[in-house]
Formats: C-alpha cells, sequence, structure tokens
C-alpha cells in the first residue's frame, strides 16, 4: 500500500490537507507539554521497575544485600538517576490526578486547565529539587 | 455491547489501579521520610511483616497492569509496522510479568 509520506496516510484515503509536522517550530501550549510529559515520566517509571525489583530482592536478602543497596543508591549515577525518577513519580503524579479530577468533571475549562498544567510542572521540579537537595 | 466495553475497560482498569498507587505511594514516601528504617533486620521485618508485605504484592499487581496499559497506548502511537509491535508488546508484557513474578517470589520468601 502507497503511503504518503507527510501525513502517513493510505494515498487516495482522504483529501490532502497542509501538514506540518515540525515538532521544534510548533509552539506547544503548556497543556501539551504536560501530556507528552505524562507519557515520558511513565514510560520512565515502567523502565525503572525491573530495577525496584531488583533493588527490594536485594535489600531483603541479607544484609550484605542491604548494604550493597544503600552503597549503591548513594553513588552519583544512582543519585542523578534518583533525581530524575523523583521527577518522574511527582510529574506522572500530579498530572494523573488532574486526569482523575478531569474525569470527574472539574477543572475543564481553559483557564483552569491551563492553571494546573503550570502547577504539575512546577510541583514536579520542586519535588526533583527537594530530593536532590536531599541526596547532596 | 462487548464492543462498547472493551475499550472502557482497560480505561477503567487504568485509573482503578492508577488509585491504588497513588495511595501506596504517599503511604511508602512518608512512613520511608518519617521513620527510616535503621538496619537490615528492622527494614526486613517491617517489609516482610503482613500489611507492608501484602500492600507492596498489591503495589506490583497494580503497577504491572497500569504500566502494560500505558506502555501498550504508546506502542500502539509510536510503532507502526506490524511485526515490531507486535515484539514491542510482546517484550513489555514479558517484562513486566517477569518483574511482577520476580516480585512476588521475593514478598513470598
Amino acid at each position: 500500500m502507497s503511503r504518503d509520506p507527510a501525513s502517513g496516510m493510505a494515498a487516495g484515503s482522504r483529501p490532502r490537507r497542509p501538514v506540518f509536522l515540525q515538532p521544534l517550530q510548533i509552539e506547544l501550549p503548556v497543556t501539551a507539554t504536560v501530556s507528552f510529559g505524562h507519557r515520558v515520566s511513565g514510560l520512565l517509571l515502567a523502565l525503572a521497575l525491573p530495577f525496584l525489583a531488583w533493588v527490594l530482592a536485594l535489600s531483603l536478602r541479607d544484609p550484605a544485600g542491604y548494604g550493597r543497596v544503600l552503597a549503591g543508591l548513594h553513588s552519583l549515577p544512582a543519585r542523578l538517576v534518583l533525581v530524575l525518577l523523583a521527577w518522574a513519580l511527582a510529574h506522572h503524579c500530579a498530572a494523573g490526578v488532574r486526569h482523575l479530577l478531569f474525569d470527574a468533571g472539574i477543572g475543564t475549562t481553559l483557564p483552569v486547565a491551563r492553571g494546573s498544567a503550570w502547577a504539575v510542572h512546577a510541583f514536579a521540579l520542586a519535588v526533583a529539587a527537594l530530593v536532590a537537595g536531599g541526596l547532596w | 455491547m462487548k464492543a462498547f466495553y472493551a475499550g472502557m475497560r482497560g480505561w477503567l482498569l487504568q485509573r482503578a489501579t492508577a488509585l491504588y498507587l497513588l495511595g501506596f505511594v504517599i503511604c511508602f514516601s512518608l512512613r520511608g521520610l518519617l521513620t527510616p528504617p535503621a538496619s537490615f533486620e528492622a527494614w526486613r521485618a517491617w517489609m516482610l511483616s503482613p500489611g507492608p508485605r501484602l500492600a507492596t504484592l498489591l503495589f506490583f499487581v497494580a503497577v504491572a497492569l497500569h504500566a502494560w496499559i500505558g506502555l501498550r497506548d504508546i506502542a500502539l502511537d509510536y510503532v507502526k509496522p506490524f511485526a515490531l509491535r507486535l515484539a514491542v508488546l510482546a517484550a513489555v508484557a514479558g517484562g513486566l510479568a517477569a518483574t511482577l513474578g520476580w516480585a512476588a517470589l521475593t514478598l513470598s520468601s
């Protein structure tokens, strides 16, 4: 099947429309960056899950394993990852609560949705900064 | 009717698990911040006591379901070639199932 390279649509299936897919030139509204951040943070958290299971198993195995986990979590790369994951967890939770409120019909007008979107970004950065402060 | 509920089930499961995960994250974060475990023995005794053990097991079940729905949505949006999509979905399902199994083994020992 031949596809239109710009739209990805099957050729001839839709009338041709102008397509402008230049992510760096499109000015995304803050609600869109929160939506994208929700995806990115969810993906990061999902990638961290196997490591969480590993850390849990190792920390419960014996005192040596417990010590290895503590020492490992205090290493520089681990601390950087922890700050990133703290951002991801805070962002994902806050944006998720915002979504649940939308489901309940709360905060769905544009000014309120914009305000809560800024609040999600601010909260996530604040949590990441607090965790960074606690780790250094 | 079945087709109507087909998308509804994932949507509802995503939100139901989200509520549990949110409660779990808040409770365990507060507990860890307020009374961090003092030693291996204290950590093990607390983690393997019935309440935290069951809550953590439920957490891994809920997070596996929640992550499956989210990662599936991402894969369906961005991975178009059928064979690659199937491979990605299989890897995600396998990874999540293995993670859940590992956590369940840890918590049942």
